[in-house]
């Protein structure tokens, strides 16, 4: 192509419209779409080829956007998502299937799937499961454990029903449709095409000195860059951190930098300078110090400490103990003891930290994905030293967060860009600088020591873990509080012990995901119930129903539930299942020598919301003068489903239909804090204030029109409609005042559970309800190799109350699929895994068939018996793998991921 | 900057002569290893230039243009000797990555775990190599790819296609792969078989090749030579056969490791590309 060539523009048939871009030589293809041509349905996940999500069909075939040359299309037919959703029956019964199995989740990976899904059932209009996975295995799912997709692309009969959407209904999620249909807005997807953009200048080193140069002279010097913005452009503090007394994170690193991927500098510049920007000519010299990269090194005498006033870089600790653990162990008829350890998980969002910003008057506007809006604003707030007035955040769909979109990533930048160049602004992490720079997983190093009478109740139990909590705090004292209060278990243990220690390292910061430390203890204790059952003789399950705790039983915190205690329903729920698949593995085994199959089993308790902190969430709702119902809805829905099961709830209280509820979202200058989405807490604390909120408003109706308790409400045309035994009753809007919003009813309420402090010994109320799990696993090793391949999981979940059993069964496959990920491949190695090629997740061929046992132990403080449940389900997973795998082979892994690597060395051990 | 498609050889062969050039193809390996800011003064995309395209037979036995994407071999109709690097084709990558990713790009990219090496390896494939300047020159596989990243390709030249001679119309092959997941990964090792046996169960011909077990993917001729006169439920991989192989630790799995599963890998390869099993 000549110069006349690139004038004439790439010429090609997008959707079956004739178009022309204009790219630069050898831009990609989902940048030319995406910025060019407007089509933001193409999502970019990885710029790699690793994920998917920008699959395309050229002339019919898929292909990665991000890996096609842009000029290659020229007289070729592209089709992406939009398009084919548009004008292919195929895709738009595909798009129904997707939102009828809940096969959208957070939906960044679904015009992905979904093209490669349209591409098979081309050719092939009844695909096998495995066909299926043949074709999607290269579109990366971090959601939904892949299971629903499958199910939706072979349409097998779906669960959800065309129903009200009331409490218990398994109705389509009510934010599905823009998802299947390419128009779901994320966080790179707000921005005009044009904008500003930002680069952040990274350290290279895990500690490093460094020395700015003339940044100014910079800026003057090179064509296209607005504005290079450092720790002196910060006009508030230049500090940020999720729990304030532990706030100890710069936005941008000032003299020295503490891990490897800090920020030190922005770069904002027009789209082409940014493309052009090379780090090598920017003024910074580097000078790199020695760092210490693991528990150990960073307490050793010689290590630097990171923070003032944390002498042997310890952050902080947890502890709980109640009765005499060490008495207890030395009277145990049996003790057994073990050391196991992790290394850091990366979340793998297939969404990169993205967003965009504005001035709007004297008001800065950031539109980014988050987990938590009003703790973005309040962090911002700080960094700007502006008033919380004059900050908007405008929340975008948010492609997965597990966690770490709780933290501000983005945020900071774009404001601060915008506020310094006085225009729109946006800034999208690559890949690898999202994996060096968000929080992970905290590696965990434990020893554990649990006694047993010969009756197999448990009598002692000691457990010190020690936490690689990174270089900064972020939520690393919440993983520190949380494991002392979990790590015994769903059990009853009299005599416990269990401390905690954060420790800060050159490390990028661990901070939440999903389980807050907890899967790492319970890897831990439910690996060594395995081993105390064996040495006590005693069949795993009946161990566990034997020493589950249950309703006015004390928890190791002293707290008693008299009620809503369900892991021992979970538990029992299995006994089918462990009996059957015991049988069959055993038959297996006496037939096969390198092949060989075993199952485990694990549960797993989770408390739902803060730990014995105060966490409400204020729901608001009201009703226009049309009759239209509004729900300001601000649990901020990353896939999940808040949307979904916070309406359902507002709508049994209100007594009305929940797909006819209008939902505004986490806006923060319209919809009230519902808390941050974590903590399993959302169905739970926002739940009870969307059931309050409703609950108020009909009551507030009832009076006004004087109907009975048990009156049936309709809304519309300007009317609510009531109907008691007295018969019919209509309200009529218009003869009322609006307020300025323009409701004419309105409820504002709050809910914040019911805890109590913990004293010294973690003794006190730390959560008002607890959720429970229990899981089996069939795995089969291939001993040989040391590869373990999970047959078949059974997931019993108390949920207390199913607000949508689809929602519900989504949860479980998507957290399996992390604990899976977590037992056997994830391993995030700052420096050397920075990327979705070396760092693996499951892909659609990992996760097995999963059948998932819902249990309803009504929970006395849950919105109709509702308990969380997000975090629950990873807890068990791994330990069951593990579980598994001993019961395969023997051979006892205790450090995860059990590669194949480390479980064929576990089996050769054996023979030694 | 400029972006060139060239739809003649001549022609491409004159733009890889000029200095600073990028050559993409299916884009799979230019694109994730690009560099911040750093950008080439043009790029010479050959997906559109005929005479590297597609699979042929000749009197030499298969020409597989250099720019044959891993989807064409998958679909070719090649004889069960070629089923190995079908195998391969099909592990590299997705299917995204199999629709764009083209045979001469996974040769000249010259990882160690280059899927499409070993099978070709057992192939006894040869690389056909032209410049403008000094014409073409055809160098054995084993030559053309030198190093990590390192091939005896000249600043100049492009590959124009991978030359297969005539092969055993009755040997089976096969391809194995182990990796810590299902789709999209790069192998811990991989193995090729090529074999032939007779009517007994006695094998009569030979070919083994191992990937990811050193910088660059070797055939295992002290083993192929005892394979030989073997009956194929008789098999064993002894160490020494392992000898040409010198792996590395890296976050996939210790050299330890992967010299230990190497050996049952090359057994089920070799029964495998028999029929047996």
């Amino acid at each position: 192509m000549n110069k006349d060539a690139a004038l004439k523009g790439t010429a090609f048939h997008l959707d079956g419209t004739p178009v022309t871009g204009f790219p630069a030589p050898g831009e990609r293809l989902s940048e030319m779409l995406r910025e060019g041509l407007g089509a933001r349905d193409v999502k970019i996940g990885c710029n790699a080829g690793d994920c998917g999500a920008c699959t395309v069909l050229v002339d019919g075939a898929p292909v990665c956007a991000c890996l096609t040359p842009a000029q290659q299309v020229a007289g070729r037919q592209v089709e992406t998502l939009a398009g084919l959703y548009r004008s292919d029956p195929i895709a738009k019964d595909l798009g129904s299937r997707f939102e009828d199995h809940g096969a959208a989740q957070c939906g960044i990976c679904t015009p992905g799937m979904m093209v490669s899904a349209v591409a098979l059932l081309r050719e092939t209009p009844a695909p096998s499961t495995m066909q299926v996975q043949d074709a999607l295995g290269g579109v990366l799912c971090r959601c939904t454990g892949y299971r629903k997709i499958i199910d939706a692309v072979r349409g097998v009969t779906p669960m959800a029903q065309a129903a009200e959407g009331q409490v218990g209904d398994a109705i389509r999620k009510l934010d599905s449709a823009p998802k299947v249909s390419g128009h779901e807005a994320f966080g790179d997807d707000v921005a005009p095409a044009g904008t500003l953009e930002i680069f952040i200048l990274r350290s290279p080193y895990p500690r490093a000195g460094f020395a700015l140069g003339d940044t100014q002279a910079y800026v003057a010097a090179t064509d296209g860059i607005a504005a290079v913005l450092t720790a002196a452009d910060i006009p508030g503090r230049n500090v940020f951190g999720v729990i304030p007394q532990f706030m100890d994170q710069p936005v941008f690193a000032e003299a020295e930098t503490r891990f490897r991927g800090e920020a030190v500098a922005a770069i904002v510049g027009t789209p082409e300078a940014i493309r052009a920007f090379n780090p090598a000519d920017f003024p910074i010299t580097w000078e790199e110090r020695p760092a210490a990269c693991d528990i150990a090194s960073a307490q050793a005498p010689a290590a630097a400490q990171l923070h003032a006033g944390r002498p042997a870089n310890v952050m902080c600790g947890g502890f709980v103990a109640c009765g005499d653990a060490q008495a207890a162990l030395a009277a145990a008829d049996v003790t057994v003891e073990g050391h196991f350890s992790s290394g850091f998980v990366e979340h793998a969002y297939i969404e990169p930290e993205a967003g965009f910003a504005r001035m709007v008057g004297d008001r800065v506007e950031v539109q980014a994905c988050t987990q938590a809006p009003v703790m973005d604003r309040e962090a911002l707030e700080i960094i700007l030293g502006l008033d919380a007035s004059k900050i908007r955040i405008l929340p975008t769909a948010v492609g997965g967060g597990f966690g770490a979109k709780l933290d501000i990533t983005v945020q900071p930048y774009l404001a601060l860009a915008a506020m310094k160049t006085g225009k729109p602004v946006r800034l999208t992490y690559s890949r690898s600088e999202s994996m060096q720079s968000s929080t992970k997983r905290h590696p965990s190093d434990i020893t554990l020591q649990i006694g047993a009478t010969k009756e197999g109740r448990i009598t002692g139990f000691n457990f010190f873990g020690a936490f690689d909590t990174g270089a900064y705090a972020s939520w690393g004292p919440t993983v520190a509080n949380r494991v002392p209060v979990h790590a015994s278990g769903p059990y009853q243990i009299a005599d416990y012990r269990a401390e905690s220690r954060g420790i800060h390292t050159n490390n990028p910061p661990a901070g939440a995901f999903r389980g807050f430390g907890v899967p790492q203890s319970a890897i831990a204790q439910e690996s060594l119930f395995d081993v105390l059952a064996e040495k006590l003789g005693m069949d795993a399950l009946e161990f566990r129903i034997l020493n589950a705790l249950e309703n006015g039983a004390t928890t190791v915190c002293g707290q008693v539930f008299t009620q809503g205690v369900g892991i021992g329903k979970c538990l029992e729920s299995l006994r089918p299942a462990w009996a059957a698949e015991q049988a069959e593995a055993q038959a297996y085994n006496a037939a096969n020598t390198v092949l060989k199959r075993g199952v485990g089993l694990a549960a797993g308790w989770y408390g739902c919301g803060n730990t014995s902190l105060p966490n409400p969430s204020t729901i608001k709702s009201g009703i226009r003068a049309d009759g239209t119902v509004v729900l300001h809805q601000g649990a901020m829905d990353i896939g999940q489903g808040a949307n979904t099961v916070i309406t359902q709830i507002f709508a049994t209280a209100l007594g009305t239909e929940a797909t006819g509820i209008e939902i505004i979202g986490a806006d923060t200058d319209i919809t009230p804090d519902a808390g941050k989405t974590s903590a399993s807490r959302q169905t739970y604390v926002s739940g009870n204030a969307a059931r309050l909120s409703g609950e108020a408003l009909r009551a507030q109706i009832l009076d006004l029109m004087n109907v009975a308790k048990t009156a049936q409400l309709s809304f519309g045309d300007g009317v609510i409609r009531a109907t008691d035994a007295a018969g019919a009753h209509e309200l009529t809007l218009s003869e009322l005042t609006p307020d300025a919003e323009g409701y004419l009813l309105r409820a504002q309420e709050t809910y914040d559970p019911p805890t109590k402090p913990l004293d010294a010994n973690g003794q006190g109320e730390p959560y008002a309800q607890f959720g429970y799990a229990a899981h089996l696993v069939v795995v089969e090793v291939d001993t040989a190799y040391g590869t373990v391949k999970p047959l078949k999981f059974v997931a019993a979940h108390d949920v207390g109350k199913a607000i949508n059993p689809m929602l519900v069964e989504g949860q479980v496959h998507g957290g399996i699929a992390q604990g899976l990920g977590m037992a056997l491949m994830e391993e995030y190695l700052p420096g050397r895994t920075e990327n979705l090629h070396d760092y693996l997740i499951p892909t659609i061929g990992d996760i097995p068939p999963i059948e998932t046992i819902i249990i309803e132990e009504p929970d006395a403080h849950g919105p109709y018996g509702a308990k969380g449940l997000g975090e629950h389900v990873l807890i068990p997973t791994a330990p069951a793998i593990l579980n598994a795998i001993y019961n395969a082979t023997g051979a006892r892994i205790t450090q995860v991921p059990a590669t194949p690597a480390r479980v064929r060395a576990a089996i050769k051990a054996l023979s030694e | 900057m400029s972006y060139h498609s060239p739809t003649e050889l001549a022609l491409a062969l004159d733009i890889a002569a000029t200095p600073g050039g990028k050559i993409v193809a299916g884009g799979t390996d230019v694109y994730p290893s690009a560099k911040q800011g750093i950008h080439p003064d043009h790029y010479l995309d050959l997906t559109r230039v005929a005479e590297l395209c597609g699979i042929s037979q000749t009197s030499a036995g298969w020409r597989i243009g250099a720019a044959t994407t891993w989807s064409q071999i998958i679909r070719a109709d090649l004889p069960p000797a070629f089923d190995g690097l079908k195998q391969a084709a099909r592990e590299v990558g997705s299917i995204q990555i199999q629709n764009a990713g083209t045979i001469a790009g996974n040769l000249c990219n010259a990882s160690p775990a280059a899927d499409g090496v070993p099978p070709l390896l057992t192939l006894d494939a040869s690389v056909e190599l032209a410049s403008a300047a000094r014409g073409t020159r055809v160098l054995p596989l084993s030559e053309f790819v030198q190093g990590v990243r390192q091939t005896a390709l000249a600043a100049d030249e492009l590959v124009t296609a991978i030359l297969v001679p005539p092969v055993p119309l009755d040997a089976g092959s096969c391809f194995e792969k182990l990796g810590s997941r299902k789709y999209l990964v790069i192998s811990i090792t991989m193995t090729a078989a090529l074999v032939r046996c007779d009517n007994r169960g006695l094998i009569t011909a030979a070919r083994i090749a191992v990937g990811a077990c050193s910088a660059v993917a070797q055939r295992l001729p002290a083993l192929e030579a005892e394979l030989i006169g073997q009956h194929i439920n008789d098999i064993a991989v002894r160490p020494d056969h392992l000898a040409p192989l010198s792996p590395i630790d890296d976050v996939r799995g210790s050299g330890l490791f992967r010299l230990d599963v190497v050996a049952e890998q090359c057994l089920r390869a070799i029964r495998k590309a028999a029929g047996h099993e």
